[in-house]
This record gives C-alpha cells, sequence and structure tokens, in this order.
C-alpha cells in the first residue's frame, strides 16, 4: 500500500473515532438541557457529568488529530479548505470553545445556570452541523479557485438540498449516537429510572435517523452523479451498516444486551462512514484535490505514519486505563468512587 | 470592517490568539511539574500540608487546561484558516512535529482526566503520584514538538528549494535546525519559572491576608526555591539565545538592541528612545557588554542592522520587548536570591510585609515577560514568516472576512477570560483552605493559626 492510502485511511478511522465520541459528548449536551427544561434533569445529569467529566479533552484531541494530520498528509487541503472555511471554520472553533470552557467551569459548581445549560445544549447540535460542511464542500461545486483565489459560493451552499441533508443527518446521528451510548452506560450503571428515560430517546431517534440517511443520499445523487454511482460498488457496505442499525434496534427495543447494542450503532456508522469514504475516492476536494496527486512528500509522508505507529504505542494503552476506570470500572459507574 | 487588509487582520488575529493562549500554555507546561512535586514532598514527608497544596493547584488547574485546550484548538486549525499558504508550501516540513505535538498533548490529556479523577482511589499514594508524571511528560513534549516548529520558522534547514516548493525534505534535519536546541531550553525553563513565581505570589498573597499560615509558608518556601532554581536556569537559556542570535539570526539581535553599525567591543543598551537620526537618547549603557553577550568576548564583532536591506528589517520598537524581559527575568532572580538568603540568616524575617508584596508582584510580572519575550521573538523575524523564505504578506489568506472574524474571536477571549478568572475566585473562595484541611485532617488544625 503506498503511504497516501495508508494517510488517508489513518485520518478516516480518527475522523470516524471523532465522529462516535463526539456524538456521545454533543449528544449528551442537548439531553442534560433537554432534561433540565422537562424537569428531569435529576434522573440522568449525575450519569451524563460522571461519565464526560474526565473525557472530554480527550474527545477534543481527535479532532486536532484530524485536522492537523490532512494539512500534513495533503498540504493543498489547506490552501483551499484554509480560505474557503474560514467563517464556519471560525464559528466552529467558537462553539468548541464555549463548549469546552464553560464545561470545565461549571464542574466547579457554579449553579447549574439556565444559559450555561442553553449553550451547553445549543452548542451541541450547532458544532456538527457547522463542521459537516467540510463534508459538504469536499463533493464539490462550493469553493472555486480564480486566478489564484479561493472562494466559497455561499448562495450555492446554503440553497443546495444536498448541505441542508447532510446537516440534518448530522444532528440526527448525534442524538441516535449519543442516546444508544447513554442507555448502555446507564445500564451499566444500573441506573433503571434513568436507563428508561434514555432507552426512550434511542428509540424515537433511529428513524429520524435513517430517513436522513437516505435523504442524503438522494441529494447526494443530485449533486454529485460519480459519487453516487460510485457507492454502488459498494452497496455491500451500505448493506452491513443497515443490518447492524437493526440488530441494534431488535437489542434495545427487546431491553437487553446494550453494550452490544451501541457496538452494533458503532459498526452502523463504520460501514456507512467507510462506505461513503471509500466511494469518495480518490478525490478530497472535488476537484481540485486528490489523494495521488496533492499528497506530501514521501519522506514526509513516511516519517508521518512512523510516528503514527510509535504514537499508537503510546495512546492505546493509555486509552484502555482510561476505559477501565471511567467506562468498565461498575464503582465508578454507579458513582461509589 | 470589511475593506481592510487581510494580512493585517490575519496577523492580528493571531497575534490575540497567540497572546491569549501561551497565558494558558505556560501554565499547562508548568503547573503539573509543581503540582507532582508538592504530591511527592507531602508523600515522603507523610505532611498533609503539601497534599492539600497539589490537591489545590491541581484543582484550580482545570480551568485554566480548559481555556488552553480551547484557545490551543484554536491556533491549531487558524494556522490553516488565515495563512493557507504557508500550509500548503510548509506543510510538507512543519506538519511532523505538529503531529508528533498532538500525540504529546493526546497523552496529557488521558492522564490528566485520569489524575484529577483518581485522588482517592488507590490505597497507595504512591499510585497517584506516578499518574503526574505523564502529565508532566506530555506537557513538555508539547512544548518541545511546538517549539521546533517555531524555530524552523526562524532558521529553515533540512530542505533544497524546487520549482514546486520544498524538495528532498529531511524531517529530523528540519526538526533539530540551530534555533532548536536554544528556543526548547528558553520556553521550558521560563515556563516552569513563571509558573513557580505565580504560585509564590498566591501564597504570598495567602500570607499577607493572614490566612493559615502555615500552610502558606511551606507553599511560599517551595515555590520560592523552585523559582529561584528555575531563575538560574532561565538566565543560562536566555545567554545561549542571545549568542545562537549573534550567529544565525543577527538582525533580531541588533534590533533589538538598536545595534545599527557593525562594531567590536558594542555596547549593550537599556530602555531610551531614539531621536529624529535613530540615534539611542537617554538610554542606560554597558560598554562592551553585547559583544560579550554574544560572543562571550568583549572584543567580538557584532553585525549591525546596516547590513540588512531596509525591507528586511524588524521594527524596531522590539528594543522594549527585550529589555522589559531581560529585567523582569532578573528581578525574579533577585527577589528568590534575597528571599532565600533572608530566610538562612535566623535575625530576619523572610515573610516580612515588603518581601511579601515584591513576591505578590513578581508573579503577574513573571507572565509578562513571557509575553514581551514571544512578541520580542515573533516581531523580531519580521517581515519574515518563513525567514529567507516567504514573508507574510505572501502566506496570509485572501479572504475578505478576516476583520469580522477578528471581533468574534476577540470578544469570545474577552468572555474567556473574565468569566475564567471569576469562575477560579469562586473555587477557592467557598473554599477555603482552612476549611478544607479540617475537614481532611482533622488531627493537625490545632497549632496550625499559629
Amino acid at each position: 500500500m503506498s503511504y497516501e492510502i495508508i494517510g488517508i485511511t489513518v485520518l478516516w478511522l480518527f475522523l470516524y473515532g471523532y465522529l462516535i465520541v463526539a456524538s456521545v459528548d454533543f449528544g449528551a449536551g442537548f439531553y442534560a438541557y433537554y432534561a433540565k427544561v422537562t424537569k428531569k434533569d435529576h434522573i440522568i445529569n449525575q450519569l451524563i457529568s460522571r461519565y464526560l467529566s474526565p473525557v472530554w479533552e480527550v474527545t477534543n484531541v481527535f479532532f486536532v488529530f484530524f485536522f492537523v494530520g490532512i494539512v500534513g498528509f495533503f498540504p493543498d487541503s489547506a490552501y483551499y479548505y484554509g480560505t474557503a472555511l474560514l467563517v464556519p471554520g471560525s464559528i466552529a472553533i467558537i462553539l468548541l470553545a464555549i463548549r469546552g470552557s464553560f464545561y470545565a467551569f461549571e464542574n466547579y459548581g457554579s449553579k447549574k445556570s439556565n444559559l450555561y445549560m442553553f449553550l451547553y445544549g445549543a452548542t451541541g447540535l450547532l458544532i456538527p452541523a457547522s463542521l459537516s460542511i467540510a463534508l459538504t464542500l469536499s463533493e464539490g461545486g462550493f469553493i472555486f479557485e480564480e486566478n489564484g483565489k479561493v472562494s466559497l459560493d455561499y448562495f450555492a451552499l446554503f440553497t443546495s438540498p444536498y448541505s441542508w441533508s447532510v446537516v440534518f443527518l448530522a444532528i440526527v446521528s448525534v442524538l441516535f449516537i449519543s442516546a444508544s451510548f447513554l442507555t448502555f452506560y446507564a445500564a451499566r450503571a444500573n441506573d433503571l429510572e434513568a436507563l428508561k428515560l434514555v432507552r426512550k430517546y434511542a428509540l424515537f431517534w433511529a428513524t429520524p435517523t435513517i430517513i436522513a440517511a437516505l435523504t442524503t443520499f438522494i441529494a447526494l445523487g443530485q449533486h454529485n452523479e460519480r459519487h453516487y454511482q460510485n457507492m454502488f460498488d459498494y452497496w455491500w457496505m451500505f448493506g452491513l451498516s443497515v443490518g447492524f442499525f437493526m440488530i441494534a434496534m431488535w437489542l434495545i427495543y427487546e431491553g437487553k444486551r446494550y453494550g452490544l447494542a451501541f457496538i452494533s450503532v458503532m459498526l452502523q456508522f463504520f460501514f456507512a462512514f467507510f462506505g461513503y469514504g471509500v466511494s469518495h475516492f480518490p478525490y478530497i476536494l472535488d476537484p481540485y484535490i486528490t489523494v495521488y496527486e496533492n499528497a506530501t512528500h514521501e519522506s514526509t509522508g513516511i516519517a508521518l505514519i512512523i510516528v503514527f505507529i510509535a504514537g499508537l504505542f503510546l495512546l492505546v494503552p493509555s486509552l484502555i486505563l482510561l476505559m477501565r476506570l471511567f467506562l468498565f470500572d461498575a464503582d465508578y459507574v454507579k458513582g461509589k468512587k | 470592517m470589511m475593506d481592510l487588509d487581510p494580512v493585517l487582520m490575519s496577523r492580528l488575529l493571531t497575534t490575540i490568539t497567540l497572546v491569549f493562549h501561551i497565558i494558558f500554555a505556560t501554565l499547562g507546561v508548568g503547573v503539573p511539574l509543581m503540582i507532582s512535586i508538592a504530591e511527592f514532598i507531602g508523600i515522603k514527608k507523610k505532611d498533609p500540608h503539601y497534599i492539600m497544596l497539589a490537591r489545590r493547584w491541581a484543582r484550580g488547574f482545570v480551568i485554566p487546561v480548559a481555556i488552553g485546550v480551547v484557545t490551543g484548538t484554536a491556533i491549531g486549525l487558524q494556522l490553516s484558516l488565515l495563512w493557507p499558504e504557508f500550509m500548503q508550501a510548509g506543510g510538507h516540513v512543519i506538519s511532523l512535529p505538529l503531529f508528533m505535538e498532538v500525540f504529546a498533548f493526546f497523552f496529557e490529556a488521558i492522564f490528566l482526566g485520569i489524575y484529577m479523577y483518581t485522588w482517592d482511589r488507590f490505597k497507595n499514594q504512591m499510585m497517584h503520584w506516578w499518574l503526574s508524571l505523564p502529565i508532566i511528560i506530555g506537557g513538555a513534549l508539547s512544548a518541545f514538538f511546538i517549539t521546533t516548529v517555531n524555530a524552523f520558522m526562524n532558521t529553515p534547514e533540512g530542505f533544497k528549494m524546487g520549482s514546486d516548493g520544498f524538495e528532498a525534505i529531511n524531517p529530523l534535519e528540519t526538526m533539530f535546525n540551530p534555533a532548536t536546541p536554544t528556543k526548547v531550553f528558553h520556553v521550558l525553563a521560563s515556563a516552569y519559572l513563571t509558573v513557580a513565581a505565580i504560585l509564590a505570589a498566591i501564597a504570598a498573597f495567602g500570607l499577607l491576608r493572614k490566612k493559615t499560615k502555615t500552610y502558606h509558608k511551606k507553599a511560599l518556601k517551595l515555590t520560592v526555591t523552585l523559582t529561584f532554581i528555575f531563575a538560574i536556569f532561565t538566565a543560562i537559556a536566555g545567554d545561549l539565545s542571545a549568542k545562537f542570535l549573534a550567529e544565525y539570526q543577527p538582525e533580531k539581535l541588533a534590533a533589538a538592541e538598536w545595534h545599527f553599525e557593525t562594531e567590536k567591543n558594542a555596547d549593550l543598551i537599556l530602555f531610551g528612545w531614539l531621536n529624529e537620526d535613530n540615534e539611542p537618547e537617554g538610554v542606560i549603557r554597558f560598554p562592551g557588554l553585547l559583544s560579550f553577550l554574544a560572543f562571550n568576548d568583549f572584543n567580538g564583532e557584532v553585525i549591525g542592522l546596516e547590513e540588512f536591506p531596509e525591507e528586511e528589517r524588524p521594527p524596531l520598537w522590539i528594543h522594549y520587548m527585550f529589555d522589559l524581559m531581560v529585567v523582569i527575568g532578573f528581578f525574579l532572580l533577585g527577589i528568590s536570591f534575597l528571599y532565600l538568603l533572608l530566610s538562612k540568616l535566623k535575625r530576619w524575617n523572610e515573610n516580612n510585609k515588603w518581601m511579601l508584596w515584591m513576591l505578590v508582584l513578581s508573579g503577574p510580572l513573571a507572565m509578562l515577560a513571557i509575553e514581551f519575550g514571544w512578541i520580542y521573538a515573533e516581531e523580531g523575524r519580521q517581515p519574515w514568516i518563513l525567514r529567507g523564505y516567504m514573508t507574510v504578506e505572501d502566506a496570509a489568506t485572501t479572504s475578505p472576512y478576516v476583520g469580522w472574524m477578528f471581533v468574534l474571536f476577540l470578544l469570545l477571549y474577552i468572555g474567556l477570560g473574565v468569566f475564567g478568572a471569576v469562575v477560579l475566585r469562586k473555587v477557592f473562595k467557598n473554599n477555603p483552605v482552612e476549611e478544607e484541611l479540617e475537614k481532611k485532617y482533622p488531627t493537625i488544625e490545632k497549632g496550625d493559626q499559629s
């Protein structure tokens, strides 16, 4: 395998990792606010904050990893996306900043103010929406280069059915992934009251998620014919995705094996995300950046991969330790430690 | 707003982000070391005061960490958003250290989460202490990697220039470029120095307010000792940096010292101003010292600004940045030495009011010195973004919206700064150390008010 392919695969894996861990975080923010409004906050907020407090910073690193990596492997993406994304990117940074820092501020017990909870919940939905714009742009038709100047066609972006369906898909997926994780976590903590509530959320958001996936698929067909056709070559990946979705729904509906249900949700998104990614090939930004033509020099690419492997030796054991201490330690989850 | 020059606005936006971020980055590098030292002493001496010190520092630390993380994310993205052409060309070279920096940050983030939430989870206290080491290492490595990027921008090496930009890149050579050793040394030493000085200032302030005396006295003794040690390291690092500049970036040193003509036995000058003919006036002059600073030789020949074309000279106001940084550095060294000296002499009370106020002052001053030092280092390589290869004008975004983004981020930083300070104050005000000590260690409280 050439280093470009390894590079993009690694980056895609990390983006997928971010998709999962960030969805749990962002969705939790929305549910915390929703619970407050519906006066059910005493039921689930304890659960949410116990899981999220030790890991929010790690979540953030997945994102940093991705954007540093893509600029490293494909420096031309900095040129095109950098210029075009100045406004949406800056807005996303500001939302992330509000969320990340207020999260720590809140830890120190200023009474959970309504404004804070609102910001926490609202950013949880706005961030996925603003970040998903980068995926929309990658399909081409929104970024143009003329006379050495890169610009973003905001009108085309805001009037495109495709961009709106991506935003919608991002939001409902976040809520669905988060609810299915919280269901697992509540079951683990033996918190039956919370479990009842978050299980309901998971069942509720399943339908819009699958509908949004379909509409996005159709909208993509109208926007980028080439990509749409490629997707049919990987029909089995999308088939597996739907299969795992059904397994997850069945388990949650039956009220058993929530851990397996969450893994199924992860696999559902894994296959959908990789099916989408592999059919996007070879473009990173249609038609300006391709994996082969715009990769970094070989020496840098290989150095990056070496560092990546060395880094994994450091990261994987640390992440396992983190999970064992906070995610799979039954006493901690139940609030005894 | 809209028709402002994107280059200028990109520079300003990068400046406010970095000026704000380095406050928290410095704390992020230094505080874990101090926490770890205090916890170690506490465990070894079986002294609950030190453990409480570590706990309270750690608790307060979460807020700067959070702001550091989000502003660090901001600058990471802004590199591409504001300087797309620089990242397009330079990405081939600097992505490796950037990537490693993320790994170090990852490592640090994981263990910081573990450390913060496991204070009472292990029977053996040393288990918890061991968890602090990866945080310190991760923080220091982050600083190291990111500093190599900055060093590369100052002295780019390890590649050839071809028709398509960089070619024949040797990633290790680019990282270990001539500026790397002195920069890293100076950054780390000064970060530890600054954090020690800030924690000393807090302890001194506690003593002035007649708070729990034993606790604050111990805190002060520890932090001032560390201040002194790191002030020495910082002074050595500063000296080595000056020698590096004299050899590799003489225009930066010359601009800092208003040294126009190449000459032997060059004078070092402090403060003053420039008259209409660009001659320094009202300065404090140290004969021959600049030559000595640059080459360890009073007769060394220091290159002057006249050797450089006018459009490649840094702005002359960086002289003040340089002076302020150096003066504060020596103030910190002096004040911490004085404190330690007084504490050795039985006749004197090292915790007298004057001393304490000076120490309170030294904390914020140290942070200011960090800012001055970075402004000096960054402005000192103007007009280059990659010295000798690319100017900032050629690197900035062409997007017309930078002005608006500047306003947005300015508001964000003001909000974060104010809110962070308010919350930090609340954390400690609602939970005074006397009460916490009493709750946790009921036995030691008697006799602590002496």
